[in-house]
């Protein structure tokens, strides 16, 4: 077990390693270059030896990559020329919002998918298994903005019952004051991520039904509602944990399409700012921010597999 | 080495072995009379492809000159589904749209397929340190979320088909690389591998003639969710503004250019292309499911 954790861990390290190469090389295969870039275009052949002294740029690549890492070490992810401010402190203010946008998410798709997945299993080819998989297919073959704008459409236009923009507040406690604003959003990205997790809710569930201490518990009296939630949610509950880890990088994709559409503020909204203003070292930040996220992601679900499922042995 | 005995065929089927259900083909055809969905999805692609390809010859309109006299007009005589913003006449613009769409979705379906099962074969092949070098690149590639990537090359580069096939594939064969690396560790090990190799088969004979012909049929199915997927990734991506230059229409570029009227009720601008994505992918869901259930070998054990 211990081995398996540092193993993985070390796997982990690996990838974030090769995930700081890919962003480095990517700002350096940037149109032009980094220093016309920031000094802008109609900068003069000694202004750009200036620049390129001043910040390193004319020594060897395996200097500048050394050099790129012991910053990020440092926290230092850059400075961004078009908002005057680091890097780092424009992320820190984006993200608890976003961990707010979508953590309230994850979690309600759990809650849907978990009890919806379990019925269905239960009934399986019954009513409610089939409009069950109806609706989530319905909902995974729409495009994520389709969705956002309809629900746009229906509830912000032709009812008028709620804000088709989020609340434009600085702190995460200014959008949870407003938070008829945060309905769409929240429900955009719900309903996107639920999408994801039911096909695998469903068929993780059936699984789980044909195991054997299922019958074991059935076979010594317990009530139905006992052996569905004791045995079955809880062991469909494993599974989960891996599919939330695996499933972060589609959830940023739609996240990065929920706040475009509902002007939410937050890590995806500011990458669209940043691509219309050439703001690559921004870009590059949070690509490698949600880059880490991800794998952080899939490590822990790693480590909570190994935890949570006592079968699961690792040689 | 001893002789195995011969075995009656009816007995062999143990452990991870195959049973046999005749060829790939069959095993297909049989899917497709079996499962009723499977053939409506079968069926949709057939005339979703027809409709793209084969209807501007019957239905003809002009896709490349706007006509500003026209714009926006509700569905009526003068088009079946009326125009969008452009003058364009949308089941025309549909037709045109879907053979762009189909073809870069297809496109990248083949490309990623077959380079991800040829790099998965590889690595799962060869193991050792080759496999884990080739696999930390696929981790790698896998953490950076898509989109994120899409929107930086936007800044760089003008978008034209190629570009997106390359971009989407260029993404897209991390899954099947993964996928067949998996099937391929447990390939390698057969009789059937042990016995090439004995003859002095090279490794490049083994992958191309045993393993990945062995494993195609987890490649077809990953095949059909990959065009599914390059559909919708495809919209999402026009929707970003990662377009191609006008006048070529595509599904995504309608859908979301549709979308800034949808406050004046345009719905014919939204609707039919929004019902159309939905069903094109939906259909190639329900062939990837029906195919993944009579050729997973894993369930016919079941």
């Amino acid at each position: 077990m211990i081995g398996f954790i540092v193993r993985r861990i070390g796997q982990a390290i690996i990838v974030l390693l090769g995930l700081t190469l890919l962003v480095f090389v990517m700002e350096h295969l940037l149109p032009g270059n980094i220093a016309r870039a920031i000094i802008g275009p109609r900068a003069t052949g000694p202004e750009i030896a200036a620049f390129n002294r001043a910040n390193d740029l004319d020594r060897s690549v395996l200097y500048q990559y050394a050099h790129y890492l012991n910053q990020l070490i440092h926290g230092n992810l850059g400075f961004s020329y078009t908002l005057n401010r680091s890097v780092w402190n424009v992320l820190k203010a984006e993200v608890p919002r976003d961990l707010l946008l979508v953590g309230t998410s994850i979690a309600l798709a759990v809650l849907i998918a978990v009890p919806v997945g379990v019925s269905q299993a239960v009934k399986r080819n019954g009513l409610v298994d089939y409009a069950a998989t109806s609706v989530s297919f319905l909902l995974y073959s729409m495009p994520s903005f389709a969705l956002g704008l309809i629900l746009i459409q229906v509830f912000a236009i032709q009812f008028a019952i709620l804000p088709p923009e989020a609340p434009q507040s600085a702190g995460v406690l200014g959008l949870l004051a407003h938070p008829s604003g945060f309905v769409l959003p929240v429900a955009t990205l719900t309903l996107s991520v639920y999408a994801l997790f039911s096909r695998y809710m469903r068929s993780s569930a059936i699984d789980a039904l044909a195991q054997d201490y299922i019958r074991t518990a059935r076979a010594k009296g317990l009530p139905e509602h006992l052996v569905l939630w004791r045995h079955l949610v809880r062991n469909s509950l494993v599974p989960i944990a891996t599919l939330v880890g695996l499933s972060l990088p589609a959830v940023f994709t739609f996240g990065l399409v929920v706040e475009q559409l509902f002007n939410f503020p937050g890590v995806g909204l500011q990458y669209f700012t940043s691509a219309t203003q050439t703001d690559y070292p921004t870009m590059l930040g949070i690509t490698l921010l949600v880059g880490v996220a991800t794998v952080a992601g899939s490590l822990l679900a790693d480590l909570a597999y190994a935890a949570l499922d006592p079968r699961v042995r690792f040689s | 080495m001893q002789v195995a005995p011969p075995t009656d065929p009816a007995v062999l089927p143990e452990g991870g072995e195959v049973i046999s259900q005749g060829s790939v083909g069959k095993q297909i055809y049989r899917t497709f009379l079996e499962n009723k969905l499977a053939i409506l999805g079968l069926g949709f692609v057939i005339v979703i492809t027809l409709f793209s390809f084969v209807g501007p010859l019957v239905y003809h309109t002009d896709q490349i000159s706007t006509n500003l006299l026209n714009t926006n007009l509700a569905p009526g005589p003068g088009g079946p589904l009326g125009s969008d913003q452009n003058g364009y006449d949308i089941l025309g613009r549909l037709m045109a749209g879907g053979q762009v769409s189909l073809e870069i979705s297809f496109a990248v379906a083949l490309v990623a397929t077959t380079v991800g099962s040829l790099y998965g074969a590889i690595a799962g092949f060869f193991g050792g340190w080759l496999d884990t070098i080739m696999m930390r690149v696929v981790d790698i590639g896998l953490s950076v979320p898509l989109i994120f990537l899409f929107i930086l090359m936007s800044t760089i580069f003008r978008p034209s088909k190629l570009l997106l096939i390359g971009l989407l594939a260029g993404l897209a064969w991390l899954g099947p690389a993964r996928l067949i690396r998996g099937e391929t560790l447990s390939l390698r090990t057969r009789e059937y591998v042990q016995a090439v190799r004995a003859m002095g088969g090279g490794p490049r004979r083994i992958v191309v003639r045993h393993i990945i012909p062995n494993a195609i049929g987890t490649i077809v199915v990953n095949a059909t969710f990959q065009v599914a997927d390059a559909i919708l990734i495809l919209a999402l991506l026009e929707y970003l503004g990662f377009s191609l230059p006008a006048p070529t229409a595509t599904w995504g570029g309608m859908l979301s250019g549709g979308t800034t009227f949808l406050q004046d009720g345009y719905w014919w601008q939204v609707y039919p292309v929004l019902i159309l994505i939905i069903l094109a992918v939906v259909s190639f869901n329900f062939i990837g499911d029906a195919l993944r259930d009579s050729l997973d070998v894993r369930l016919h054990k079941r």
